[in-house]
């Protein structure tokens, strides 16, 4: 990541521990993940030791050390969604892309993961595509959601 | 436009009246995340093209949710002279049709939820009527607003505004009777007055542990330093429970106002609301509420002129469910990971940045400006000895109507279940509520006509939370609830505390173990003494809690378990290891749906044509992966779980 870039955020919000998480999910919106030289340059610039960035980046659940794929698919697991067969939704899209919760597809198109409740849950099941969500899901339209994002 | 006077405000009132209220028609799509997933978007972006392009005399809108969830996207039409309406289930083809329908003074009558004749403003006492000089056609037989079985036992405190206004306008907020209380508290009160107001009004924290808003806020005030905060916990992550969401996409300034009220209260000069990350929508709305305030001079320097400063900042959550926790907020605040702390002092003396700082919930701070502008004699007078006001809940789950109501404290579970949900669908028997979240437990039937409080919650082994209500019924099985919320927990817990990071991961082994078959009936008894020391044992509220969705399933629903350990059965056919899919040859009608959705090939059999009889279909058991997709393609019951 050029480093122009990760300066004009920090100044964005000024170089304070407080503004660490908020920084941190910047430099995600822009490169799609945390790439380590990004997170070695904010430790020098923002006087803050790595190990404390790595904690950081591996606390909370928004943040990944791991790149994502084109477009970022994330299943609702919430208590709503699960009780009317979210986990259902979520092998589903695992068998139709090959993939386990977590990972990329190999030709970088989706990447899989699950969100503990995006507070949708009156029309559960529910995924999240790309920061669209998708409401009464069922096993049988998943394929044509898939499809949309091909 | 820069609000320094009670006539500034009237000023903006009054502009705000006429963005509600136009003299042509207004039709409003509500696009709060609910209806976005349901395709609000596209069904206003076809109402605005049809606009458009036949120039009709129509003012387009957008708003937040109105609660009946299940029944987005919801468009509602007004104008001058007529009822309100209220569409459901809105498609764009749909949209086009009822706005061309309505200039012609008919609306579809199947297509409708509701009519309404008058608006409530719970913040001034007030109704506003529509005067009715003509009836649209085909509106016949519409139940009115109050007639919805899903509205008529709300009140509506909290929820006053979603749903009716655009809530990235301040003046639509402000002709609704907002910052009204705002005017109040800073020229005609003492914050001490203030506090005491509060206090008397009997409201509790709405963020899950119920604590009493106005003794929090005296501690605070009373509290010995040269910098204080105020914080708003919007880190809504019950599983479940989203009326936070729902307030802030809707009705952000009712938060905003609150928080105002509350620094001036106990002295706080800065704030923060911390947002859940996963609510984007709540965050933009929010950042316009924030900054609409500050041009208006509601915020910053010299509020309204009264001398008082306060200037609110946004954080945004890294999607962890323990910062929902105050200590562990304050921490994620702080730059530091959301780990919780011991609270021998409380955090009203020592909290962010070790300052007093006072932490409430969106809806605490919501109900705020209308506890001064109704009086808490007024507020009190609702809601059962100890929990006063209203509580918003999410109805959500096995339930006919799902979405969010607003009802007084000690309403039974039955009516909020019944009366307002409709009942279980699809002929099923009702089984259980689950309510506070992970931290909560399973209502079974047979307390169904428990009122609905703070402390009855908590005396049958659950608790209020944040609100959510997941209705099940016979096919969600107890065990793999509690499973479902030990996998949630051991996946949340900070790690900080040995009980609550191994106690979580332990209780999810048992539990395992007995959804597969491998459970034995000393498991149970392991259970509890697990759940026991992650409770005790635990710093935080989230391991303190944490055993109660085990302990409460097994409180009520042991016979569910003994099932699985004793007869290697789960009676819900939910757990998968125990479940048998098999087809019934006498029933199978041979269309060969299911061999054709089946993922692995397991479904054999010969397809019914013309020209030959066909073979009734069977599942080989060796492949088959329990995925069910067989059974919900099946149309005719062919498919048997056993």
């Amino acid at each position: 990541m050029e480093v122009s870039k990760i300066d004009s955020i920090i100044e964005q919000y000024g170089a304070r521990e407080s503004a660490l998480l908020a920084i941190l999910q910047d430099i995600q919106a822009k490169e799609n993940y945390l790439p380590k030289d990004a997170l070695e340059y904010v430790s020098q610039k923002m006087h803050i030791p790595l190990v404390r960035i790595f904690r950081i980046a591996t606390f909370y659940n928004a943040l990944s050390l791991k790149p994502r794929g084109l477009h970022k698919i994330d299943v609702c697991l919430g208590t709503a969604c699960h009780v009317r067969g979210g986990s259902k939704i979520l092998e589903k899209i695992e068998r139709d892309l090959g993939v386990s919760v977590g990972e990329t597809t190999k030709d970088n198109r989706f990447t899989l993961e699950s969100v503990r409740c995006i507070g949708c849950c009156s029309l559960g099941p529910v995924a999240v595509v790309d920061g669209k969500v998708f409401g009464r899901l069922g096993q049988d339209k998943v394929s044509g959601l898939l499809k949309e994002f091909k | 436009m820069k609000i320094r006077t009670k006539n500034d405000l009237e000023k903006m009132r009054e502009k705000g009246l006429k963005n509600l209220y136009p003299k042509e028609t207004k039709v409003s799509v509500g696009m709060a995340t609910c209806g976005l997933s349901t395709g609000a978007d596209k069904v206003y972006e076809a109402i605005q093209d049809e606009v458009e392009k036949g120039k009709l005399p129509i003012q387009l809108a957008q708003t937040g949710c109105i609660g009946f969830c299940q029944r987005e996207p919801v468009v509602d039409i007004l104008e001058p002279g007529k009822p309100r309406v209220f569409y459901q289930e809105v498609t764009p083809d749909r949209a086009k049709e009822l706005i061309h329908r309505w200039l012609k003074n008919e609306v579809v009558g199947d297509w409708l939820l509701c009519k309404m004749e008058k608006e409530d403003w719970i913040a001034e006492d007030r109704v506003q009527d529509y005067p009715i000089r003509q009836i649209p056609k085909g509106i016949d037989g519409t139940p009115s607003y109050h007639q919805v079985p899903f509205y008529n036992k709300q009140l509506k405190i909290a929820l006053r505004n979603c749903g009716f206004i655009n809530p990235d306008h301040i003046e639509e907020y402000v002709a609704r009777g907002g910052y009204i209380s705002l005017y109040k508290a800073l020229f005609e009160m003492k914050p001490e007055e203030i506090i005491e107001e509060v206090k008397r009004s009997g409201l509790r924290g709405r963020g899950g542990a119920g604590f009493l808003t106005g003794n929090k806020w005296e501690t605070c005030r009373r509290a010995k330093g040269d910098q204080k905060f105020i914080l708003c916990n919007a880190d809504e992550g019950d599983p479940g429970a989203y009326m936070d969401r729902s307030i802030l996409e809707g009705d952000p300034h009712s938060v905003v106002e609150g928080m105002i009220i509350g620094a001036y209260a106990t002295g706080a000069h800065e704030g923060f609301i911390y947002v859940r990350n996963e609510y984007p929508l709540a965050i933009q709305k929010l950042l316009i509420a924030l900054q609409q305030a500050e041009e208006a001079g509601l915020l910053g320097d010299d509020i309204l002129g009264s001398g008082f400063s306060l200037k609110i900042n946004l954080f945004r959550g890294g999607g962890a469910f323990v910062c929902g926790e105050s200590t562990a907020l304050m921490a994620s605040i702080e730059g530091k990971v959301g780990e919780p702390r011991a609270k021998h002092i409380h955090t009203t003396e020592s909290g962010l940045w070790d300052k007093p700082s006072n932490l409430n919930n969106v809806e605490t701070w919501n109900n705020v400006p209308i506890i001064l502008s109704r009086g808490a004699g007024w507020y009190s007078k609702i809601g059962t000895d100890q929990s006063k006001g209203t509580k918003v809940f999410s109805i959500v789950g096995k339930v006919k109507n799902t979405g969010l109501i607003e009802v007084p404290m000690g309403i039974t579970l039955r009516e909020i279940v019944y009366d307002i949900g409709g009942g279980v669908p699809d002929g099923k028997k009702f089984k259980a509520v689950q309510t506070g979240g992970p931290s909560g437990g399973c209502i079974p039937e047979s307390l169904i006509n428990l009122p609905v409080d703070f402390d009855r919650l908590t005396e049958v082994g659950s608790m209020m939370g944040s609100g959510g209500m997941i209705v099940m019924d016979e096919s969600t099985c107890m065990v793999d609830v509690a499973k479902y919320f030990m996998d949630f927990l051991k996946g949340e817990s900070c790690g900080k505390c040995t009980s609550c990071r191994e106690g979580t991961k332990r209780m999810h082994e048992i539990l395992t173990e007995i959804a597969e078959g491998r459970g034995t009936m000393d498991h149970i008894e392991l259970l509890k003494e697990l759940g026991w020391v992650t409770a005790e044992a635990s710093l935080c509220q989230l391991g303190g809690t944490a055993p109660n969705p085990v302990l409460s399933t097994i409180r009520y629903f042991q016979e569910e378990y003994e099932e699985h350990i004793l007869h290697k059965r789960c009676p819900a056919k939910v757990c998968r290891a125990l479940l048998q899919y098999r087809i019934l040859s006498n029933v199978c009608t041979k269309c060969g749906r299911c061999a054709k959705v089946c993922p692995v090939k397991a479904i054999t059999g010969k397809k019914k044509t013309k020209k030959e009889t066909g073979e009734p279909f069977s599942i080989d058991a060796k492949k088959c992966i329990k995925c069910g997709m067989c059974f919900e393609t099946c149309k005719f019951e062919a498919v048997e779980v056993q």
